[in-house]
């Protein structure tokens, strides 16, 4: 056993830590599906899915082996290169963000110091999926839903970025395990509460959630960017927006509120708390809210979110200057 | 470090060769973004890991989007494709080619004769590094920057206004109307030849 150095040790234990943290993200990705059904059903005064297995917990099998086993059509009219990329991106897009999110001290993926950036990074290029499949379709819904989706998510990205860099300013890193080490005391929801609030906006306008889902918007589009996939490649379009709401779910936690931090209970299970109460969030803004006008989102994000932001990062730094002038 | 850094540099020329060479503008475009992140991976290999993440913040993830979006609306069949080809014969390109091979060449020659005696895998530097010499030694020329920035906000913003422009257009069309029909009333004699004009208009499309 020679070979078996602390190195080759500490190795293997971040690949294991990897691969548990992607497992548990697809899985809770899929699961998300039935819970959400339930959860609207509840809150709308109706059943939901409660046949298959107890609770409905089994419904998940019965919808995967139903895509897994569709049909998976390209048509004829499509851009074969790009429609096959397009899911792909979706869904590698945003695993790749998991990367940088710290779950406990021990556990995480990847220590980057650009961190945050990272995310940000990896959200710029989740637009693609969502263009490339709107145009490689070869379908007019298909196409507006790509151009309303590109358009949104390029407006929101702005001060998605902004409403972070009054977090980044005050603890002095992109880094995001010293992001939560500096919220040991004060969580980051108070001093930087008009930063969560739009974070948050700009989180689901990112997703392409309720309340803007513009870009699939059921009623006009017939679905938007992928109303021509089928099976697995629609599949994971629709499994990469629950890991969307997942993975802004553990953002959200990172950012503003404490990360693993908490009284009492191990790390883990407050992380796994916080982001399921976002999570929960996530689908009763669906329950409650309707659908703006498109030029109604556009106007919303440049007029009162872009410089709500800028005048926040403004005040922060100010303040830092205040408080402490020597750094 | 160092595959790394040639893996990259080999990918993003690659890339770059296949958005010159090809002949699908939005597969063009495809390599093109290949090929910055490309870049991005050469800085992150050189230690520039906060240029590297801006290479794809804003370079891939924003003005690449503005591009394919365009390339997108244009809708380019198949006539867009043959037209490029027509454009990549040689004497479109030779000229080009050979003042860069010049260049190419004097390059090699410096980087051959010359001491250089850099190190791909040099320190990190790290985001506030970066910010401290924007806002120290190049204060200026940031400063420039975002004025240059505020003023092509200002055009765009301008161009973009909708209402107002409407307004005024709306307006005009009905001083028009409103003078033609003082016209119209002014001078009775005409009538019956206008609804003539219009009484055959009306029976050929009843007939079309």
């Amino acid at each position: 056993m020679s070979w078996w150095t602390p190195q080759v040790e500490a190795t293997l234990i971040a690949m294991v830590q990897a691969v548990v943290i992607l497992l548990v993200v697809v899985i809770s990705g899929a699961l998300l599906s039935m819970v959400e059904r339930r959860l609207l059903a509840l809150w709308q005064d109706r059943y939901g899915p409660n046949r298959v297995g107890p609770f409905g917990l089994l419904q998940i099998a019965a919808d995967m082996i139903k895509i897994f086993f569709k049909e998976d059509w390209i048509p004829p009219f499509a851009d074969r290169t790009f429609f096959v990329l397009a899911p792909a991106i979706a869904m590698a897009s945003l695993l790749l963000s998991f990367m940088v999110i710290p779950i406990t001290p021990n556990w995480g993926v990847a220590d980057l110091n650009i961190g945050i950036l990272f995310f940000f990074a990896m959200a710029g290029i989740n637009v693609y999926a969502v263009l490339f499949a709107g145009w490689a379709s070869g379908n007019k819904y298909a196409l507006l839903g790509a151009l309303r989706a590109s358009a949104q998510t390029l407006s929101y990205e702005v001060f998605m970025g902004l409403a972070v860099m009054g977090i980044v300013a005050m603890t002095g890193s992109f880094n995001m395990r010293d992001i939560v080490n500096a919220q040991e005391n004060v969580w980051f929801i108070v001093p930087q509460f008009f930063g969560f609030c739009t974070f948050i906006i700009a989180g689901i306008a990112v997703t392409h959630r309720h309340p803007f889902d513009q870009p699939e918007a059921e009623q006009e589009l017939a679905d938007g960017y992928h109303i021509e996939y089928s099976g697995m490649k629609w599949g994971m379009f629709f499994v990469g927006e629950y890991i969307g709401i997942v993975l802004m779910s553990a953002l959200l936690v990172t950012l503003f509120f404490g990360g693993w931090h908490g009284p009492l209970l191990p790390p883990i299970v407050w992380f796994l708390l916080k982001t399921i109460f976002f999570v929960i969030l996530f689908v009763l803004l669906r329950a409650a809210l309707p659908r703006p006008r498109y030029d109604k989102v556009m106007n919303f994000g440049w007029k009162v979110c872009l410089p709500l932001t800028l005048v926040n990062l403004l005040i922060t730094g100010a303040m830092i200057l205040l408080i402490d002038p020597a750094t | 470090m160092q595959i790394a850094f040639y893996l990259s540099g080999l990918v993003a020329i690659l890339a770059t060769l296949r958005v010159v060479t090809g002949t699908h503008p939005v597969h063009a475009l495809l390599y093109l973004i290949v090929s910055l992140i490309a870049v991005a991976m050469v800085f992150f290999a050189l230690g520039a890991p906060f240029a590297g993440a801006l290479e794809i913040i804003v370079y891939a993830g924003a003005i690449m989007v503005l591009f394919v979006f365009v390339v997108m609306m244009l809708n380019l069949g198949e006539s867009a494709v043959e037209q490029e080809r027509a454009w990549l014969q040689p004497k479109a390109w030779v000229g080009p080619a050979v003042l860069t091979a010049v260049l190419l060449i004097v390059m090699i020659v410096t980087l051959v004769s010359g001491d250089y005696s850099g190190t791909i895998s040099g320190e990190t530097l790290t985001a506030k590094m970066v910010g401290i010499s924007l806002f120290g030694p190049y204060l200026v020329i940031v400063e420039l920057a975002a004025m240059l920035l505020l003023a092509a906000l200002v055009a765009a913003s301008h161009l973009g206004r909708s209402d107002a422009h409407d307004e005024a257009d709306l307006a005009r069309d009905r001083q028009r109307e409103l003078s033609e029909q003082a016209q119209a009333s002014a001078r009775p004699a005409r009538e019956t030849p206008i609804d003539a004009s219009q009484d055959t208009r009306s029976t050929q499309e009843g007939k079309a």
